[in-house]
């Protein structure tokens, strides 16, 4: 069933979307990741404007974690005070995003940018976990090997500004939350991402938040950077395709009922290292789009030259 | 006295000489199959048929037969032509060309190969092929290779069939019925699109006629476009509205579904 699209200007499967809305969903309820980094470049290959895509990904984003965040309140694996200090640095990067955005939009290097970034980040971050939770797999093998102690101090808890983090046992400086928020806030208005794909390895190895309340808080703070972004896309840009978006999210939380179903019969580890290969799969499909001849060396965007 | 008939004369002339020569006085009669085209939910593209008849006062003339060339033209803007080159080993934009004006869409229908049925100086006073429904001034000023982004650009929309040149397509009865179809795409822009008749003999143009058709978004589509542009802030809490309804029903009734 073919589909007008009423700000994207064109017609599109209907099932097509409602099945990338569903896989992006189990993605979202199994990792606690938005799935944005992967819907964003599909939608790209389905010949959606790339603004179109940032911004109706960040809607869709909004509404899997609405999903999922109301799955882990039950399981009462959110911690609100780290979510809210999160939150606080994630409305000024996505602020700041909103405006590169747009700059780099008139300069014809935003593709190129939005492109860079999800090699970097995506390349970095999953070359870090699958590291780590390869050795984590490795060391719960063998009973023998050492265990790595629980706490350890960082020249992160040297900083100013300590808060009581009780959800999550943590005694740190807010500094390192605010600005992980604020980076992943960035990322989220640049790359139409929740940017939980940073947000959970952040928490993980930077703060040192236990994994139980990693995925819930990190969907809690994704929830609100995207509906902050998803407004200022709407409100600067006129960018959000609200057909499109609730196409999308119809798959997407039916998909994340079931991903966070999934979730809970896996092991962290197992969960972990299959992100981890999914996040540099995405990685390597982008940078290869970079590094190859492309098929078509030229492109036409409406408007002047600035 | 006399200066006031000279200017008279003056202001007569131009006017006079654009009037085709028509010695066989063969007109136009010509009707589009809709003169409206909504863009519902369900547009998947539309198909408009152009019809008519040449009315003349005498037998049809000999010498060169009668062609008929049927334009359609969507509205038109500035457009930049990016081109990617390898930098630090990365493909990256790099060169751009700003055309200053070109048509969304745009469609050529003749009844024989336009190169016969119009000549190169008739061509560049209706601007009837695609390159001269493209206003490209001043281009060679930004790139060296200006003209390589504008074969580019046309290249490009006709791939999108956004440009479609489809010669001897137009059918042709006696020298007297015509018909052309048109298909347009699902990817329209809205706005007024054009549409221009041309009969023409030896390469001449010897009458032609233009109509009108309007592509509006309509229903549903219209209601979400004019929300979008008339009340960002509204459509934006809107389309959030929605997905936090859809992501708490959802889970809503999955808890349903486990008791």
């Amino acid at each position: 069933m073919q589909l007008y699209l009423p700000i994207a200007e064109l017609s599109v499967n209907a099932f097509a979307l409602l099945g990338l809305g569903g896989i992006v969903g189990i993605l979202s309820g199994m990792f606690g990741v938005g799935g944005g980094f992967i819907i964003t470049p599909l939608l790209f290959f389905m010949g959606i404007p790339p603004a179109v895509a940032v911004a109706t990904g960040a809607n869709l984003v909004v509404a899997s974690s609405v999903s999922g965040v109301l799955a882990q309140l039950k399981r009462k694996a959110v911690d609100f005070r780290m979510g809210l200090v999160l939150l606080a640095g994630g409305l000024i990067g996505s602020a700041i995003g909103i405006w590169v955005f747009a700059w780099l939009t008139t300069l014809g290097q935003i593709d190129l940018f939005v492109q860079l970034s999800y090699v970097l980040f995506l390349g970095l971050v999953g070359a870090m976990m699958f590291k780590e939770s390869l050795g984590a797999l490795l060391r719960a093998r063998k009973p023998g090997a050492p265990i790595r102690r629980a706490h350890v101090h960082y020249a992160v808890h040297k900083l100013p500004l300590k808060m009581k983090f009780r959800a999550s046992g943590l005694y740190i400086s807010v500094i390192p939350p605010m600005l992980a928020g604020a980076s992943v806030g960035f990322l989220s208005a640049i790359m139409g991402v929740g940017g939980g794909f940073i947000m959970v390895p952040a928490m993980i190895y930077l703060l040192g938040m236990p994994t139980k309340v990693v995925v819930g808080t990190s969907l809690f703070q994704i929830l609100f950077v995207t509906a902050f972004t998803t407004v200022m896309h709407a409100v600067t840009s006129q960018t959000v395709d609200m057909v499109l978006a609730l196409l999308l999210i119809i798959g997407g939380v039916i998909g994340a009922q079931i991903g966070s179903k999934i979730g809970v019969k896996l092991r962290a580890e197992q969960l972990r290292i299959l992100l981890a290969l999914m996040v540099l799969a995405v990685c390597l499909r982008i940078a290869l789009g970079l590094l190859l001849t492309p098929d078509e060396l030229y492109s036409i965007a409406p408007g002047r030259l600035p | 006295m006399i200066r006031i008939l000279l200017c008279l004369l003056a202001l007569a002339l131009p006017t006079s000489a654009q009037e085709a020569p028509n010695p066989t006085g063969e007109t136009i009669v010509a009707g589009l199959s809709q003169n409206l085209i909504a863009i519902t939910t369900n547009f998947t593209g539309s198909e408009i048929l152009i019809y008519g008849a040449v009315r003349r006062e005498q037998p049809i003339p000999g010498g060169a037969p009668l062609e008929v060339i049927a334009t359609v033209q969507g509205p038109s803007g500035p457009l930049t032509v990016r081109r990617k080159e390898r930098k630090f080993g990365i493909w990256m934009n790099t060169d751009a060309v700003t055309i200053s004006r070109a048509p969304t869409f745009y469609a050529i229908a003749s009844s024989a190969p336009l190169s016969e049925a119009l000549s190169e100086t008739e061509n560049l006073r209706h601007e009837v092929t695609i390159p001269s429904a493209i206003r490209a001034v001043g281009i060679s000023a930004e790139a060296e290779d200006a003209p390589v982004f504008l074969d580019a650009l046309i290249r490009l929309r006709r791939e999108q069939n956004n440009y479609v040149l489809s010669e001897k397509t137009v059918k042709l009865l006696e020298s007297t019925l015509f018909r052309a179809d048109v298909a347009l795409p699902a990817n329209l822009t809205e706005g007024e699109y054009r549409v221009r008749l041309f009969i023409t003999r030896d390469g001449v143009v010897i009458d032609k006629h233009e109509e009108i058709i309007s592509v509006n978004k309509d229903g549903l589509e219209r209601w979400i476009y004019n929300l979008a542009h008339e009340q960002p802030l509204i459509y934006g809490l809107l389309s959030l509205l929605l997905a936090v309804a859809a992501g708490w029903g959802a889970s809503a009734a999955f808890g349903l579904l486990r008791r």
